[in-house]
């Protein structure tokens, strides 16, 4: 196990996030004479698409699938590589010169890096519908996790709701592994089609088409699929049943968990925090950040790469993780051999190919985004629906005086799960948009860091022979 | 709520509360409360609410726990060890710990 | 041509606060703010209200901001989130008790009787999460916390409603004098009016640069931290003098940690970067002072940009070269408190040419 005190004060590259792009970044950078260190907050790389590579007590690989398999080359070729991959270490600060501010089991220190490559990939877009705070509630990509980490499956009476590439891929993984799933209630707007077939030309060519299909075939095989426009996780202490509407119908169906999902969008925090300009994507729903065709941000050194980087899937992220390292590589060693630059950007363009058709036909529906009433929009400060709507009717034109106004965004999540929900209410409260309306402003930590942690910084040079004012 | 696939494992026991769990090497402490049953792992600083993991990933904040002393670990990013005592949490629970 | 009786620069408290009481005398101010009310030091600073520890020159302006802090919620229509549980400035050591026992009796002397010399059972009995070490401080038992923010809207608000105007996301351009009026060149068009005030914070210095009458002022961000909820264990604010802290409880649960480590600052970007090495130091700090907080975790750390003259006190009070034109920044990290006064000193300042309250040697002309 690799300590704070064992880190050198600078690296040529810091790469923060241990998935496809992150690992394939390192890989590559490291490979070519950069003086390469990797932080991963779990406790093994491989992200959350490759999850436990290597650890997985999923032993039949027909399970998961070969797709996830496919991770533990990437996993084993940033080892060899001879970059320095240090898993539970929590990235908190990231600021403009490129100061890096880790901790590593309860010690913190300050790392310089020449360059940064943030990989820290996406997160589940929230899904605020009433009741999802209740324990038995779930997140899909959680279940997913447990799965692929622990090899947990759900037992008891179990939905899912929503839509999206990952929710079908968990379901057949669920089926597979011989868990329970009742019910998967879709919640994507059948009207999406008309958007989607534009771009089914390019998706038919994409890598995608077939394994979407295939999957599809699997699940709705063998597990009920219900369309539907409104859900509702009920219970007192824990989850009791979901409701939902067919049609003029209201149903309901008792369950243990429900697992929710709706696609996923940028984890924007850290970039965020580090001062990149983002900008609003209104085929995708989400903030993602202003770059250049090497993944460069607006901040000097700093690229993002990628599902960061606005999503396109895992191995599209591999390959933006390359484009971005030989860009640093470039920059600071540029003699080195790198891979051709061109064969890699095909790669990527041919992965990206079949994306705006599944953007259009996964795109949530409004309610499902801008919920309404005593809905819980800030899970960690408990903030609803309706406090959000009225308070941007009483004149509050942004998710930064919200913040000052409910708590919204202030939680330990640092708005993670509510940024998006806020900056979307307030665009539809106010009739403006979201690009109008703006994010939370970020600021760092980006993940809650304990006294002692920030105690334990080792005393700067400045410090000592600091004469206070 | 959730089965093992494989019951096989290097078996792990910590305490939840003082009462003994049974975990597995390579389990978080967040996956292990799944495992074992244990329906909420917190109560909110602000109403009170119970809340029990939700994203496994980092993310939501919503498996905060107290893990050998120390207050609002993230559950679902710390590894189970022989012996590790993870408390629940009440509502607001740091200071003066 | 857009006319006001008084064009306010700068939204902040001190610009939404002299918006009130101008209106509150009757007369049109409009107000002018580049970003939005409340973006910069006003809206993000720690919220003490403090009348503790203060320069002679501002105490005036601090007794004056104290009586319209208690009765905040009429005169602006929100409480604000003040509450009063008194500042506590902690001694570290028997020099420093001795200095602050010298300070109490001279201000005495002078008829000033809000601080008061604390020994070590009332200091225990006011702060009994204090270390062992400290042998007493002084208080102000009047003394409070607010939301600034929320303070700083709730003028705002108000100011609007009784008939100021306030225009954000505009930027001042130019200042010239035309005739018996000011004219104001601004990014939404020109505005004139007889009189200006500055309250532009930390880009005060280019308003005054405009009248030909240039200040030393310097761009500072001082670092703030908050924790998550934690149990209540505090009620008053403390703030120590040897060493840079203040630390104060809300009444959510969250800590705030300031004191006055600086992070580095970008005026024209709206831009500050945080200093760890130095919040580490205020974490240390708090560390010894307040063993409860030791696992206590931070959520959030940020800075706000403000203004800082070399004497450490504001700029109050009118132009030494600009007839109609009052000068009121450069707060030098401590003005969240001396708003509410300092507005209603400048409105009767701005309204009758003079003003009943002691402003001596704060003003612009010290700088010459």
């Amino acid at each position: 196990m690799t300590k704070a005190s064992d880190l050198a004060p600078s690296y040529d590259l810091v790469v923060i996030g241990g998935g496809p792009a992150g690992l394939a970044a390192a890989a590559l950078a490291a490979r070519a004479g950069l003086a390469t260190v990797l932080f991963d907050e779990n406790p093994g790389v491989g992200g959350q698409i490759y999850r436990a590579i290597g650890f997985s007590p999923v032993k039949d690989r027909t399970i998961l699938g070969e797709d996830y398999w496919a991770g533990a080359e990437l996993a084993a070729e940033a080892k060899a590589s001879g970059a320095s991959i240090v898993t539970g270490a929590t990235v908190w600060s990231l600021d403009p010169a490129r100061l890096v501010g880790v901790s590593i089991a309860g010690q913190a220190r300050l790392i310089q890096a020449g360059r940064v490559i943030i990989a820290t990939g996406s997160l589940e877009r929230p899904f605020p519908v009433s009741g999802w705070t209740l324990p038995g509630v779930m997140s899909a990509g959680g279940a997913q996790t447990a799965l692929k980490a622990q090899g947990l499956v759900p037992s008891g009476r179990t939905v899912m709701a929503g839509g999206g590439p990952l929710l079908w891929l968990l379901a057949a993984q669920i089926m597979r592994a011989g868990g329970r799933l009742d019910a998967i209630l879709d919640t994507m707007p059948r009207r999406n089609w008309l958007r989607a077939l534009a771009h089914l030309p390019d998706f038919v060519l994409s890598p995608y088409f077939a394994k979407g299909l295939k999957l599809l075939r699997e699940v709705r095989a063998k597990v009920r699929v219900i369309r539907t426009d409104r859900i509702e996780a009920v219970g007192g202490d824990r989850l009791r049943e979901v409701v939902f509407t067919v049609g003029a119908d209201e149903r309901r169906m008792p369950a243990d968990l429900l697992l929710l999902h709706q696609g996923v969008v940028p984890n924007v925090n850290l970039a965020i925090a580090a001062g990149v300009a983002h900008a609003w994507n209104e085929r995708q729903l989400c903030f993602e950040p202003v770059l250049d065709g090497d993944f460069t941000s607006s901040v000097p050194g700093i690229a993002v790469a990628g599902d960061g980087a606005g999503i396109a899937g895992g191995t599209a992220a591999a390959e933006r993780g390359r484009i971005a390292a030989i860009a640093a590589v470039r920059a600071l060693r540029p003699a080195a051999a790198v891979p051709d630059l061109q064969t890699i950007r095909q790669r990527l363009q041919r992965e990206e190919m079949g994306r705006a058709f599944l953007d259009w036909l996964n795109r949530p529906a409004d309610s499902f985004r801008q919920p309404t009433g005593d809905t819980i929009v800030c899970r960690c400060e408990e903030v609803t629906a309706r406090q959000v709507r009225d308070t941007a009717d009483m004149g509050c034109e942004g998710p930064n005086q919200m913040k000052a106004f409910l708590r919204c965004g202030m939680g330990p999540c640092q708005g993670r799960l509510c940024g998006l929900t806020v900056t979307e209410l307030i665009a539809a409260q106010r009739g403006t948009t979201p690009a109008e309306v703006g994010y939370y402003r970020l600021r760092p930590p980006v993940k809650p860091i304990t006294l002692a942690e920030l105690a334990s910084l080792p005393i700067a040079e400045a410090e000592r022979k600091a004469v206070e004012r | 709520m959730y089965k093992r696939l494989d019951e096989a494992g290097t078996a792990v026991t910590i305490t939840v509360d003082g009462r003994q769990i049974a975990a597995r090497a390579g389990d978080t402490v967040a996956a292990a409360l799944i495992a074992a049953g244990i329906a909420h792992c917190r109560t909110t600083p602000v109403s009170g609410a119970p809340r029990a993991p939700y994203c496994l990933m980092g993310v939501c904040f919503e498996c905060l726990v107290t893990v050998d002393g120390i207050g609002s670990r993230q559950g679902c990013l710390v590894p189970v060890r022989e012996g590790m005592a993870v408390e629940t949490q009440v509502g607001k629970r740091e200071a003066g710990r | 041509m857009r006319t006001a009786d008084v064009v306010i620069v700068g939204g902040g408290i001190h610009g939404c606060s002299t918006a009130l009481h101008l209106a509150l005398r009757g007369l049109r101010p409009i107000l002018i703010e580049k970003d939005y009310a409340g973006r910069h030091a006003s809206g993000v600073n720690a919220g003490g209200v403090r009348q503790l520890a203060r320069d002679l020159h501002e105490i005036p302006l601090s007794i004056a901001s104290m009586g319209l802090w208690e009765r905040i919620e009429e005169l602006v229509g929100d409480d604000c989130g003040f509450e009063s549980h008194g500042t506590v400035l902690v001694a570290e050591n028997e020099t420093e008790l001795a200095t602050f026992r010298a300070r109490v009796e001279d201000l005495r002397l002078r008829g000033f009787t809000h601080e008061e010399l604390i020994d070590r059972a009332e200091l225990k009995r006011l702060v009994p999460a204090v270390a062992d070490h400290c042998p007493g401080g002084v208080v102000s038992r009047r003394d409070g916390a607010a939301d600034p923010f929320r303070t700083t809207q709730a003028f705002r608000r108000r100011a609007i409603e009784k008939g100021a105007e306030v225009l954000e996301g505009v930027t001042v351009t130019g200042l010239t004098k035309v005739g018996a009026n000011w004219r104001v060149e601004t990014s939404a068009g020109p505005i004139e009016a007889p009189k200006v005030v500055n309250a532009a914070g930390a880009w005060a210095d280019r308003i005054a640069a405009m009248l030909g009458e240039p200040v030393p002022l310097t761009v500072v961000a001082p670092m703030l931290m908050v924790t998550s909820r934690v149990p209540a264990f505090i009620q008053p604010v403390v703030i120590l003098r040897g060493r840079k802290l203040s630390f104060k409880q809300l009444a959510n649960g969250t800590v705030v940690i300031g004191g006055g480590h600086l992070a580095t600052s970008n005026r024209d970007r709206n831009e500050t970067v945080l200093d760890w090495d130095r919040l580490a130091i205020s974490v240390r700090t708090v560390w010894e002072l307040f063993p409860a907080m030791r696992a206590a975790t931070i959520v959030r750390a940020w800075a706000g940009i403000e203004a800082y003259m070399p004497d450490g006190i504001p700029v109050v009070g009118p132009s030494s070269t600009a007839e109609g034109v009052f000068h009121q920044f450069g707060f030098s990290t401590h003005g969240f408190q001396l708003g509410p006064g300092t507005g209603a000193m400048m409105a009767e300042l701005v309204a009758t040419g003079s003003t009943n309250t002691p402003i001596d040697g704060l003003g612009i002309e010290r700088f010459r």
